[in-house]
């Protein structure tokens, strides 16, 4: 609880300590991390890990700080991935396919938003709920468009300035440049007076209606938000498959990444990111040994909502905080 | 014949099959603020369960039928007593608990029974048509019309006329006070619970003779009780009546006039639903 400056030591030295260093070791190693992965496989997961993040935070910010459980985000970023396929197979080029995409998904996200807002709480879920059932319906049965379960392929990743990015190194730096982006984004929106008042939505509705607040727009403007996220993510994942599928807007997707979320840790922005990476690692894992993988993410799922209900990153501070307590029988300072 | 007749006779009975799945999902939600979102696994673990029994067993299909409606009844019990019960209060964590366990079902039934569709022959005593004039009705599935409107009336009798429906009643609106004057609420829960199980497995079984048995028919089924019980309102059982055949019609005729977007017929009458009237046709505007 007083971790101010430590008397003796100079003031770079306090600055460099502490959260800050760990943020730059996890910037270096993720900018390194092509070298010191064993090859391509590996380099291909932390890409897979890291627009799951993105999809994640998308879900926390809603989930964590709005109190809204959106169990049809898939749908949504399913919107995103068929209309950047759509418009790639309609001869569009890779910026307008791309602006297309968050372009519609952010329609989209209103119009679901919109609906779902209606109600709060478990009213919410069920209604997202019902919405990525419908939106998965969609890309199953709306063969014309959508292919139907065969789904569509991308010809093609695009060329940003000239670079290629076909290998698993050039994707994974696109990924991760996204990703950056998409945290500071996310960090920003959520430590911003908006922010605050979407946690006040969470907490406090009627006390934040009271103080002048418009709850629904709160609301809608983070489901907007979250949309922008989602839709970064699925730009990434259709990009990265370069193939997309109804299989990519089940129910079984959104409740993964929802997974994501509660595992590390709702109302955080490094729990959704520890979230991703367990999720993404065990199912890569998982998969090469047991067929079984909706099995194991059901076991995980109660097990966690059982016994760490606050996620692995909040419980492991918790954890941390209570080894690191000061001993003592009048639960005083500890001796120096 | 004429094809509207078809597709209407179809309608009513998904309708009747409709109702026994929602009508459970919508008395578990009203009594206890669970979706519970497992729903549509134990119609299709019911509907597993009795083919077994009657085509592996060769039981009789009714025997079978209740059977499988039993076994998931008490499967429905444990869930209820050692997972949710431990959650009490924390809505989120039982949304999530029951989503996971309905992931563990599906996968469970794929391991057990193979991917492979099941299709499931009518009762004996029930194959052929009944004639009217010219209209031909398929026996099999007037009898699930009167399954479903019978047990309509029955869960409306136990409800409103019978000292258990009082006591139901009274924990809806106010667990608490209920407590206090001595209804023993957590034992009603799980009653409740195992109620409404029990006729999804029920639902399940017989009406696997029409939507056959296959992976995927617990995703299937759980929207449709949402968007129903969305439409009809939380906790009550005329909603879940006249939702499940305003659902059931919307549906088959979308799916016939346009199959590609027989889903999205589903989303007009919710969203219209939610911008007019978002408590549903019977719901009542939560406390």
């Amino acid at each position: 609880m007083t971790d101010l400056a430590v008397p003796g030591k100079s003031a770079a030295v306090v600055w460099f300590t502490g959260r800050r260093a760990a943020l730059g070791l996890a910037l270096l190693a993720l900018a390194l991390l092509p070298l010191w992965m064993p090859g391509s496989y590996y380099v291909n997961i932390a890409s897979q890990i890291l627009f799951y993040a993105v999809f994640a935070l998308a879900i926390d910010v809603l989930l964590g700080y709005g109190g809204l459980v959106s169990l049809g985000h898939a749908g949504v970023f399913g919107i995103t991935c068929y209309t950047v396929a759509v418009a790639l197979g309609a001869g569009y080029g890779h910026v307008a396919a791309i602006l297309l995409g968050i372009g519609v998904t952010l329609a989209g996200m209103a119009v679901y938003a919109v609906v779902a807002l209606r109600a709060t709480g478990i009213g919410f879920l069920m209604i997202t709920l019902a919405l990525g059932q419908i939106l998965w319906g969609l890309a199953y049965r709306w063969i014309s468009v959508t292919n139907g379960d065969n789904g569509l392929s991308l010809a093609s990743r695009p060329a940003p300035f000239g670079l290629s990015l076909a290998s698993a190194n050039a994707f994974y730096y696109a990924t991760l440049v996204v990703f950056l982006l998409s945290l500071a984004l996310a960090a920003v929106f959520v430590h911003s007076p908006f922010g605050a008042a979407l946690r006040g939505t969470r907490d406090q509705p009627a006390r934040m209606n009271a103080l002048g607040f418009n709850v629904f727009l709160v609301r809608f403007l983070a489901c907007l938000f979250s949309g922008l996220l989602t839709a970064l993510a699925g730009i990434l994942f259709v990009y990265y498959n370069q193939f997309i599928s109804p299989q990519a807007l089940a129910l079984t997707a959104s409740a993964e990444v929802v997974l994501m979320v509660i595992s590390g840790g709702a109302g955080t922005l490094l729990g959704p990111i520890v979230g991703a990476a367990l999720v993404v690692i065990m199912k890569n894992v998982a998969s090469a040994y047991i067929v079984r993988w909706n099995f194991l993410l059901g076991a995980i799922f109660v097990a966690i909502v059982v016994f760490v209900p606050e996620g692995l990153v909040p419980g492991s501070v918790r954890l941390w905080r209570w080894a690191r307590r000061p001993r003592g029988k009048s639960g005083g300072k500890a001796a120096p | 014949m004429n094809q509207n007749l078809i597709l209407a006779i179809n309608s009513i009975t998904l309708g009747g099959l409709l109702f026994l799945l929602s009508a459970g999902f919508s008395l578990i939600f009203g009594l206890m603020r669970i979706p519970n979102l497992t729903h549509g696994s134990l119609f299709m673990l019911g509907a597993y369960l009795g083919v077994t029994f009657a085509v592996w067993y060769g039981l009789n299909f009714w025997v079978a039928a209740v059977l499988a409606a039993l076994v998931v009844a008490a499967f429905g019990g444990v869930i209820e007593r050692f997972l949710l019960r431990r959650l009490a209060g924390n809505q989120l964590a039982q949304v999530l608990v029951t989503l996971g366990i309905a992931f563990m079902i599906a996968d469970f039934c794929l391991m057990v029974w193979t991917g492979d569709p099941i299709t499931v022959e009518t009762p004996r005593q029930f194959v052929g048509v009944v004639r009217a004039g010219d209209l031909v009705f398929p026996i099999y599935r007037l009898v699930i019309i009167l399954i479903a409107c019978l047990f309509a009336a029955a869960l409306w009798l136990l409800l409103d006329r019978t000292r258990l429906g009082a006591m139901i009643r009274a924990s809806v609106d106010d667990p608490q006070m209920a407590r206090v004057v001595g209804i023993r609420v957590s034992r009603l829960f799980t009653l409740v619970f195992c109620l409404g199980a029990a006729l999804a497995g029920f639902a399940g079984v017989i009406g696997a003779p029409i939507l056959s048995v296959y992976p995927g028919l617990d995703f299937d089924m759980l929207p449709l009780a949402l968007v129903v019980v969305i439409l009809g309102g939380t906790g009550s059982l005329l909603g879940s009546f006249l939702g499940s055949f305003v659902i059931s019609f919307l549906y088959n005729y979308g799916q016939a006039h346009f199959p590609e977007l027989a889903y999205f017929v589903l989303f007009l009458p919710m969203v219209i639903m939610m911008l007019v009237r978002p408590q549903g046709l019977f719901g009542r505007v939560a406390p």
